[in-house]
């Protein structure tokens, strides 16, 4: 078992997060979380985020909704989800089954100079979702629990939130596509077929 | 002030305009209702929580509802967002969704700080309301004559969806009749 006392590093846990990751369907929030799960690999089926920031769980829900048999895994930071925060009662209340919310937690603004986030100052994310409804949601300090996390995304079973407490490493930048269009139509073509391309 | 009473009593009866707007949403092929109530809404949002086919999501802000349409889009289903004008400047970084990245977002936005406002804390917003949708990037049109809401609704329809981009439709007080607490209050 991996050190809870020493901090996880970013790549690692999105390594484990995206291991095996058959037909999920990933949502990528602005920044390094982006640009974490781009080193993966560039995939059709990622929506990677530049900008919009605090909307990457939201558009979570309405993938997990409109595509309910369909796994979905959002990946954002601590900064992206302090933006939107009452989408975690939204979300709880919708309760989609599909749906996994694995914050990647530096307790930093890492784009920006690394100023530190109200998580810096123990603001509970866990316990912010456990409270708006999540039954699961976790803080995440080892790599078996980030394994949990994985198994948890891909069985759909109920919506899951994870606070998962990493290192502020700054690392080199791995971008994905930044044009928008192409970004959204590879998406649907990949989820829906080539008919996306016509309506 | 007779003149403004008698328009308020010819608002008596209740307006069909929300149920034409229904069967266009209906007919559009809108699956998901994302919406912060407003009472020019109201009857709309009945017709939709009676309907099982369509998933009415309650927002915390209306930012939320453009994220959440924008995932929409990417399953393949089709939304409809319902908000107030002073919701309108909630959204709009998250307007970018939509706007850079092709996507059909419909906007219906019930106006306040318009034709005939009582509050003067909604009039900034109001008035701000147009310009700040199309300074992101929304095709805006306005209806306010009943009559013509569900033509209005039907265009901005067709083109945010055919058409991949942002429209929205402002409801003016005009069609949805001025409030005033005040008057309430003294009765």
């Amino acid at each position: 078992m991996t050190n809870p006392n020493v901090l996880l590093h970013r790549r690692d846990v999105v390594n484990e997060l995206l291991r095996d990751r058959g037909d999920l369907l990933v949502i990528a929030g602005l920044g390094a979380p982006n640009w974490d799960v781009s080193a993966t690999g560039d995939h059709r089926n990622n929506f990677p985020l530049w900008g919009a920031m605090g909307s990457a769980s939201m558009i979570g829900l309405g993938l997990a909704l409109a595509q309910q048999r369909r796994k979905i895994l959002v990946i954002t930071g601590d900064g992206e989800m302090l933006m939107n925060i009452g989408s975690l009662a939204t979300i709880a209340v919708e309760r989609p089954l599909n749906l996994t919310i694995a914050v990647l937690d530096n307790e930093r603004f890492g784009e920006t100079g690394m100023q530190k986030t109200h998580t810096a100052s123990g603001v509970d994310l866990a316990g912010i979702a456990a409270a708006a409804g999540f039954r699961t949601s976790r803080i995440v300090r080892t790599m078996e629990q980030v394994t949990d996390i994985r198994d948890l995304a891909h069985q759909g079973k109920e919506p899951v939130f994870a606070q998962i407490k990493i290192s502020p490493d700054a690392l080199p930048f791995v971008m994905p596509p930044a044009d928008g269009g192409i970004l959204t139509t590879r998406f649907r073509q990949s989820v829906l077929g080539d008919e996306a391309l016509h309506n | 002030m007779a003149g403004l009473d008698a328009k308020q009593e010819s608002r008596a009866t209740p307006p069909s305009w929300p149920d034409d707007v229904y069967r266009i949403l209906k007919d559009a092929g809108v699956q998901q209702v994302a919406m912060v109530p407003d009472a020019g809404h109201s009857r709309l949002i009945r017709a939709f929580e009676a309907d099982p086919e369509t998933r009415l999501v309650t927002l915390t802000t209306e930012e939320e509802g453009v994220a959440m349409l924008a995932g929409a889009w990417l399953g393949g289903q089709r939304g409809v967002l319902l908000l107030q004008s002073s919701g309108v400047g909630n959204c709009i970084n998250m307007l970018t969704l939509p706007v850079i990245c092709g996507m059909p977002l419909l906007m219906l936005v019930t106006m306040r700080g318009d034709w005939g406002e009582f509050n003067p804390w909604q009039i900034p917003m109001g008035q701000g309301t147009q310009a700040a949708l199309e300074s992101i990037g929304v095709i805006v049109t306005r209806a306010d004559d009943p009559d013509l809401v569900g033509q209005t609704v039907w265009g901005a329809a067709n083109l945010a969806f055919n058409t991949w981009r942002p429209a929205a439709v402002l409801i003016g007080q005009r069609v949805l009749g001025a409030k005033n607490f005040k008057e309430l209050a003294r009765k």
